[in-house]
């Protein structure tokens, strides 16, 4: 499996991480190497092995579902590089 | 008396209970060793204020005669925990400025026990590197070098900063985290001991997320005893963490014999590849004999898949972490980037994620999102993860066979200098993980020893791993092995 700089390009894309148009061979160059070593899993015999889901054997432990600690508008926002009267703030996102 | 950022936890605990010093002057002797060690770049966030109020309480609670072990103990604690109103940025440019409104688990049990914060410890970038050299903070510097050569070297990394700063005496301990071998690696390249305990022992609820089916949190001192006592704080049962155990949590001090006659310890012919130095197999050597002499019974063991640990990890751990490290969107904390006219929210991501994350951040994501895109996802993520599967069997069936602990190097080399592999393949880099891997990926508790010195008289350190939940019983193995190794040299003072 090879990547190329349109694979490069859409995987940029999709991870929302801008990478200029020059950056974009060597980016491919690098999940090429790195790919190449992930390669060698495909020597290994997986037929019928159940893929890990938890390490330890236990369920995933649940809980109430119910608010446990709310109202506290202002540590949440005290964050944000822009709040504005008790919201994130972000660019316009609908026309 | 020593120079009190000297001690260990255990002297300091003893000398504190007895009245002979109080966590004032002891925290005060921290900070000035602090202040002076500017050119480790341990320390990235000091917080004398906090530190020096919490020396107060402490006294008065050693007064009261109602002290826990760790009661008015100086620590480091690494960037990568949240700390209530203290910077916790991961050692990135994307959480700059971030001040978390509520504390980790494990740090609320660390102070709920008395201890000391002296401040927060440099680290890789979201705790991925292998060098301290993805740092926002810039390298962290290893206290060793090689003899007279005054080349900069790497403390090892993720948990850089917090191995230095043990090393070189400006703590009496410091959290770590380890995913692939952050606190085992640092460790053994710094003559400092540390333990991740089974997955599932420490709370990762308000420790930043990397890979988290691997993560984990652990002590890092400068004895196995000073282990036994900091892990025995940082445990606990955690309703904010549903990956956290609910089993009790044993005193791993109390099983410090340092008997291990009749224990099985095994060597897995696996560990044995190419192109290692003769150093590190004469030290592992060493170690065997070492054992054995103390009377274990030392068996061969296989562990038929460790040859693809790393290429499992290299799926699993950028995969997660391609998931966990989309919150940072430039919206609810940390850094955003300026906008030109016209952006919309997308641009905001994108020119968010691309001047906040570091190189190896972005190329961990990037790489994570495309084992986890449509028409891959089986094809890597669930290949790798059937690995997984098979690597945990490997170890399951040994410690079937009767094995109690199994003795591996810790590294395959000592320190290197910083920028000595800067233009090396990234896979070169993640070959420092060779050793430590397997352990995160099966969940077991893993320790690092500093075991001698090499030709350049820099520390090298040997790996046990334990069964799972059996970290006193490791731990017992590990004093055995600090005993018998007699290490005791320290970094010539040059910082």
């Amino acid at each position: 499996m090879s990547i190329d700089t349109d694979t490069a390009a859409r995987v940029a894309k999709l991870a929302r991480i801008k990478v200029e148009p020059d950056q974009l061979p060597a980016l491919a160059e690098e999940f090429n190497n790195i790919l190449g070593f992930i390669e060698q899993l495909n020597e290994v015999d997986v037929e019928g092995v159940e893929p890990m889901t938890s390490v330890t054997p236990q369920r995933l432990k649940r809980r109430e579902d119910v608010v446990t600690e709310g109202d506290q508008q202002d540590k949440i926002l005290a964050n944000a590089p822009d709040a504005r009267e008790g919201f994130f703030a972000v660019p316009k996102v609908v026309e | 008396m020593t120079e009190l950022n000297k001690l260990t936890i255990a002297e300091a605990r003893d000398l504190l209970r007895s009245g002979d010093v109080t966590s004032k002057a002891l925290t005060e002797a921290c900070l000035s060793a602090v202040e002076g060690a500017g050119a480790l770049n341990a320390f990235v966030h000091k917080t004398p204020e906090i530190a020096l109020q919490q020396a107060e309480a402490a006294d008065a609670r050693l007064k009261a005669g109602d002290a826990p072990a760790l009661c008015g103990i100086p620590l480091g604690i690494k960037d990568l925990y949240c700390t209530k109103g203290v910077p916790s940025q991961a050692a990135s440019n994307i959480l700059e400025g971030f001040k978390p409104e509520y504390e980790s688990t494990v740090t609320q049990n660390l102070f709920d026990d008395g201890a000391v914060m002296l401040g927060k410890l440099n680290m890789d970038e979201f705790a991925m590197g292998s060098s301290n050299e993805t740092s926002a903070y810039g390298n962290a510097v290893n206290p060793w070098r090689r003899g007279n050569d005054d080349t900069a070297l790497t403390p090892g990394g993720s948990s850089g900063g917090s191995a230095a700063a043990v090393a070189a005496d400006l703590c009496l301990g410091a959290t770590g985290t380890d995913t692939g071998g952050s606190i085992r690696q640092p460790c053994a390249l710094t003559g400092t001991v540390g333990i991740k305990p089974t997955y599932g022992r420490c709370s990762r609820w308000g420790i930043i997320a990397f890979a988290s089916s691997l993560d984990q949190a652990g002590p890092m001192t400068k004895t196995v005893r000073d282990s036994a006592i900091m892990l025995q704080s940082m445990c606990s049962h955690d309703a904010k963490d549903s990956t956290s155990t609910d089993l009790p949590v044993p005193d791993f001090e109390a099983a410090l014999t340092g008997d291990i006659r009749g224990k099985t310890i095994g060597i897995p012919r696996e560990y044995r590849i190419d192109g290692i130095p003769d150093e590190i197999d004469a030290i592992w050597k060493r170690g065997t004999e070492m054992l054995k002499d103390a009377g274990a019974k030392v068996v061969d063991i296989s562990l038929p898949h460790t040859k693809y640990a790393l290429p499992a990890y290299y799926v699993i751990a950028p995969a997660e972490a391609s998931s966990n490290l989309a919150r940072y969107d430039g919206v609810r904390y940390g850094h955003r980037a300026k906008l030109a006219q016209g952006d919309g929210i997308t641009e905001m991501y994108e020119k968010t994620r691309a001047e906040g994350f570091g190189h190896e951040v972005q190329r961990r994501i990037m790489v994570g999102t495309y084992v986890l895109s449509a028409g891959f996802y089986d094809a890597y993520y669930n290949r790798a993860r059937k690995v997984r599967t098979l690597i945990k069997r490997d170890f399951e069936e040994a410690f079937a066979q009767g094995v109690d602990a199994i003795l591996t190097p810790a590294t395959p080399s000592a320190a290197f200098g910083l920028g000595e592999m800067k233009d090396a393949d990234p896979v070169q880099m993640y070959l420092n993980d060779v050793f430590t891997v397997t352990v995160n990926l099966a969940g077991l508790p893993g320790v690092s020893v500093p075991a001698g010195l090499d030709k350049q008289g820099l520390p090298l350190g040997l790996q046990l791993i334990g069964r799972p939940w059996e970290e006193a019983d490791l731990l017992n193995t590990a004093l055995a092995l600090e005993t018998a190794a007699g290490f005791v040299d320290k970094p010539a003072k040059w910082w």
